[in-house]
């Protein structure tokens, strides 16, 4: 790969990432919302100190989060904090950062998006290479209908059905939370792990129930494109067995491009996880950001909206650089 | 020379009306998809002419009741009845997805036809700012406005202008490539030779022959304003007192109700969102096939 391609995917990742910033900068400051007279306000209802005190109090944290300097001022700093890798500190949980709140939820959000990425595209390519395999059985290549219906659903009503059925109706998993009410997180014990993966699977499920769809559509558009190539003709020409033709032949050629599609549904797949964990009350990302929005905690919302489409236009970069290393043909050319 | 005379052989041209019922019946999904959103409207707007909408609202009826023949589709926690909820919020639905898709798709075409057919720095630009903003999340910023939104201010229209700021890219795009394809066509030049002007061109000329593109992209916008708003509701970030269908599911997901065993209180949304977006995917997926007649099947 050439270095004039390196630059310029780098700086897209700039422009992206300077676009994100700009955006929740400027909206919550032209709107008539102020987090910290709000926040004050809410404290002062329930008694403590005077609506004159309260002024000052405003005025004291104004100054000393730099909300009174003019608005570019506010802008360079805030550029210069993110460069940093600063987003500010929670109103509602007040000594820790955002950053920390962060890194103390993304494991959750990492597992359980790693897990459910990796099979729905392990088994949604699958499904669709056999979908538009002809010498496939017909009940085999049917599998894949449903699942492509199911791209239309929204996973958080994925969830209620699943919460619904597997949960309410016939009780065999729990309805929410990380682990039951109650269970002290014990790390060490093996039921206490098996407490955890219990309380994931459902949240897993509508993960890749609604993602899979994508992955079969695809894939069985790329599969029908492949076994037109020569390449395909020749392998059968010369004898080989089905079974390698579709592993060595078919199936590899038709996986790479996927890769790319990978790279295209980042931004997707994080969205659901995040709506799912709010929904299922799951420790991640989605729950801090759902107890933020439900107590107007702005700096937390805001830092981890950036925070995600940072790392979202960071790992589309890095999925393009290594797709090169997948396909020698495009690294020749 | 005797004269032959040939029988004219009289062609009985079908009428309109059966002509669009063979269509459909060579284009199931379109038909599946049309009948589904046909019920939907029907149950809509005669739940709107007979139910007293005011029990939409909390603490009209008895609250927690199951379904029964008094509520067919039960109360919920804050004692609306969830029939009447039901129609309301499928009606606001309706209204936040037909704005935003709507405005979504006017704000796509004008983009989509100015880079195309001026191209250059205009064209430069838009592309420039489609591709910047695309692989930032749009849900996430979403996030950032609603939650900047004064929580007395959300209402259904702020909600569908939240959706809107953001979904223009898709239409631009397919828009954008659409003419640009069409522009080097020999009918235009035809039109530009007879001395057209370029608005004549754009008008007459181009839009006609996009009309299936942006119908389709149009149902697509649709489609993505209701899954957008839902996922907005159901992080608590929609109009608070509307029963607009994505805040009854976070309200019972909010009050724990298959904990409670208030079953019926988050499915029925749910159940009335899957309809809704799946008869206008089935509808996106019919349009498509008369948008490019390549895939079109004939009779």
């Amino acid at each position: 790969m050439s270095f004039s391609i390196i630059a310029r995917r780098v700086l897209f990742l700039v422009m992206v990432v300077w676009a994100a910033s700009t955006i929740t900068f400027f909206i919550p400051r032209l709107s008539s919302r102020n987090p910290v007279r709000e926040r004050f306000a809410e404290l002062s209802r329930s008694g403590g100190f005077s609506p004159a005190d309260l002024e000052t109090i405003i005025a004291s944290y104004n100054a000393k989060f730099g909300l009174d300097k003019p608005l570019l001022q506010q802008y360079a700093d805030y550029m210069g904090s993110i460069l940093r890798f600063d987003l500010g500190v929670s109103f509602n949980k007040f000594p820790r950062t955002v950053v920390q709140l962060i890194m103390d939820s993304l494991p959750w959000t990492i597992t359980l998006l790693l897990v459910t990425t990796v099979l729905s595209f392990i088994i949604g390519n699958l499904l669709g290479a056999v979908a538009a395999w002809p010498r496939a059985p017909n009940w085999v290549r049917g599998l894949a209908t449903p699942f492509i219906l199911l791209t239309g659903v929204p996973p958080a009503l994925l969830s209620v059905f699943l919460l619904f059925f597997v949960a309410f109706r016939f009780k065999w998993l729990p309805l929410g939370g990380a682990y039951a009410v109650g269970t002290i997180p014990d790390f060490e014990s093996f039921s206490f792990w098996l407490e955890l993966v219990r309380h994931q699977i459902l949240p897993a499920l509508a993960l890749i129930l609604g993602s899979m769809g994508f992955w079969v559509l695809s894939m069985r558009g790329m599969g029908v494109t492949i076994q037109g190539e020569d390449y395909v003709n020749f392998a059968e020409h010369k004898g080989l067995g089905p079974r390698r033709i579709f592993r060595d032949y078919y199936l590899r050629n038709a996986l790479l491009p996927q890769v790319t599609g990978l790279a295209l549904a980042l931004g997707t797949v994080l969205s659901s996880a995040i709506i799912v964990e709010s929904f299922f009350a799951l420790p991640g990302i989605g729950r801090v950001l759902d107890q933020a929005i439900r107590s107007n905690d702005f700096t937390v919302i805001y830092g981890i909206v950036l925070f995600v489409t940072i790392a979202v236009a960071t790992l589309m970069v890095i999925l393009e650089f290594i797709y090169p290393l997948l396909d020698p043909r495009i690294r020749r050319s | 020379m005797a004269s032959v005379t040939l029988t004219q052989p009289t062609i009985k041209r079908p009428g309109r009306l059966t002509l669009v019922f063979r269509y459909l019946r060579r284009n199931p999904s379109l038909a599946i998809g049309v009948l589904i959103f046909t019920l939907l409207i029907v149950f809509t707007i005669i739940g709107l002419l007979t139910l007293n909408l005011k029990h939409a609202y909390p603490l009209a009826v008895r609250p927690k009741q199951p379904p029964s023949w008094q509520f067919p589709f039960g109360t919920d926690f804050y004692g609306r009845n969830l029939l009447t909820a039901m129609v309301v919020g499928m009606w606001q639905t309706a209204i936040i997805g037909f704005v935003a898709g709507g405005v979504g798709t006017i704000i796509g075409i004008i983009l989509g036809f100015t880079s195309a057919y001026f191209g250059g720095w205009i064209d430069r630009i838009i592309t420039g700012l489609c591709q910047i903003l695309t692989p930032i999340p749009v849900l996430l910023i979403q996030v950032v406005i609603a939650s900047s939104l004064d929580k007395r201010d959300v209402t259904i229209f702020t909600m569908a202008f939240v959706v809107v700021l953001l979904a223009w890219m898709g239409p631009t795009l397919v828009i954008r490539s659409q003419v640009l394809s069409m522009k080097e066509r020999q009918f235009v030049s035809v039109a530009k030779l007879s001395g057209m002007g370029p608005f004549g061109i754009i008008f007459q000329e181009i839009m006609p022959n996009l009309l299936p593109f942006i119908a389709a992209a149009f149902v697509g916008q649709v489609f993505a304003a209701v899954f957008a708003s839902l996922n907005l509701a159901i992080l608590g970030l929609g109009p608070q007192r509307e029963p607009l269908l994505g805040n009854i599911i976070w309200a019972a997901q909010s009050q724990s109700a298959f904990f409670n065993g208030w079953w019926w209180w988050p499915l029925e949304p749910a159940l009335a969102l899957v309809l809704i977006l799946g008869s206008l995917a089935l509808i996106n997926m019919g349009m498509d096939e008369i948008a490019n007649p390549r895939v079109r099947r004939s009779e």
